[in-house]
């Protein structure tokens, strides 16, 4: 077992942990935080997408004693304390970004990272930020919408179908 | 998928990295960003009993201006080094391949030492690295030592870094104004390549001066198509003359066959590849 101390939406977190627990499991499993999900668990699908000392990563492809002394955000630490939604929520929600919504957590993620990095993406800047997430539900049209809508790009109705 | 159990240590130094390779030598795997060894690890591929951490390795980290060349420390993610001002001025080709490797996430965790380490064929990094004429140098209990791009990738996952050695740098030689391109064709998003070319080339007015191309997934290693460097050196760079190069880029390759392709499917997109990245570099497109 190795020690490892970090801090996960905030909050200070020390465990022993067999150093081939992944840092997805160590969400779930040890912390109980269950928002950030498993999917292809091949690192393929960005479903499992946290932030990582500030970036995003795959939390299924990262060992949980390589965040030893790092940062984690997940999707439980996006929304402000008064649980005000964070604004991507907002706008997936105000865009029906999701139909199923096991992605959800991983664009979401993604998103962040990709407007806190460029905030006002093309279109084709978000499809391509967000390559590495899948969602087999949508087709992606209302992800990208409600992407541009946190950006501010667009209006939430543009082109939605009546 | 779990791996299966292992000890891990996570070195502070190169050197007591190095201690921890001698003192566990083949029951260790050496871990950088990760990207591709967890996969391995998760699918039980490979079941080392110790794995050696690079990531607390500050040092390892960086793009250093060494003055005829640019020095990249191993530990670099492949997002930083994309990002970096002065590859996209010095080695452009390594900025443009690397904005077509893998995924955002992936780019945040990989490093550029750790993907050309692995050697894998269809990497995107090995083709610009041998394109570039890159120098690895490694590091070993006798102190580093360089090694060529053209003696570095040995066969499938399989380079001149030896099981007691690290490597610690990537140093490309400094080409400031070549065009780039990095042409790869893939079933998939953020999926290896089924072929990549990576083309770079030096202009004097229309003429291609120079011609720097590598080949990704057209054999065991990358390889330099060099009959079509040859045939473009001093050529105006038009559509008919750099087609005719490119028509050669296969030449005395030996590409696999495999669901995405077989071999002459391969070659046929080598040369079709070859035309767009070289068109590209040179501005053409």
């Amino acid at each position: 077992m190795t020690r490892i101390s970090l801090n996960v939406d905030g909050q200070q977190v020390a465990d022993d942990v067999e150093p081939r627990m992944l840092l997805v499991q160590y969400l779930r499993e040890k912390l109980g935080k269950t928002g950030t999900v498993v999917g292809c668990d091949t690192s393929s699908c960005g479903a499992c997408t946290v932030h990582l000392d500030g970036r995003s990563v795959k939390s299924c492809n990262v060992l949980a004693v390589q965040a030893d002394g790092s940062e984690v955000t997940t999707i439980e630490g996006l929304a402000g304390d008064d649980g005000q939604l964070h604004r991507v929520q907002e706008a997936f929600r105000e865009c029906h970004g999701l139909q199923c919504g096991f992605c959800t957590p991983g664009m979401i993620m993604q998103t962040v990272d990709l407007l806190n990095e460029n905030p006002s993406p093309s279109e084709e800047a978000i499809r391509l930020g967000l390559e590495g997430n899948l969602c087999r539900c949508t087709g992606y049209h209302n992800i990208v919408r409600a992407v541009q809508h946190a950006a501010g790009t667009t209006d939430a109705t543009e082109g939605a179908p009546a | 998928m779990i791996p299966a159990a292992f000890e891990y240590v996570a070195p502070a130094s190169v050197e007591e990295a190095l201690a921890a390779l001698a003192e566990h030598g083949d029951d260790a795997k050496i871990i950088a960003g990760g990207q591709s060894l967890l996969p391995v690890l998760r699918m039980r591929l490979n079941a080392p009993e110790w794995v050696i951490d690079l990531g607390r390795i500050d040092s390892l980290r960086g793009v250093r201006d060494g003055g005829d060349h640019l020095a990249i420390g191993a530990m670099t993610t492949h997002h930083d080094v994309g990002q970096d001002p002065l590859v996209h001025e010095h080695a452009l080709l390594v900025s443009k391949a690397i904005t077509h490797l893998a995924d955002a996430q992936v780019r945040h965790r990989g490093t550029f030492g750790g993907a050309l380490a692995h050697a894998d064929p269809a990497g995107d990094l090995g083709a610009p690295a041998l394109a570039l004429d890159a120098t690895f140098v490694v590091q070993g209990p006798g102190g580093t030592r360089e090694v060529a791009a053209a003696d570095f990738f040995v066969d499938l996952f399989e380079t001149a870094i030896s099981d007691d050695e690290i490597l610690v740098e990537v140093c490309l030689p400094k080409r400031a104004g070549w065009g780039a391109s990095y042409e790869k064709f893939v079933r998939i998003a953020h999926q290896w390549p089924i072929v990549a070319v990576a083309a770079t080339v030096r202009m004097e007015g229309d003429t291609i001066a120079e011609a720097r191309i590598g080949l990704t997934n057209m054999g065991s290693t990358p390889v330099r198509a060099r009959a079509t460097e040859q045939m473009l050196a001093g050529q105006p760079a038009t559509e008919e003359g750099v087609a005719a190069a490119a028509a050669l880029a296969a030449d005395g390759t030996t590409p696999p066959s495999d669901l995405n392709g077989d071999a002459d499917y391969r070659r046929h997109l080598a040369t079709v590849l070859t035309r767009r990245a070289v068109l590209a570099a040179a501005g053409r497109s």
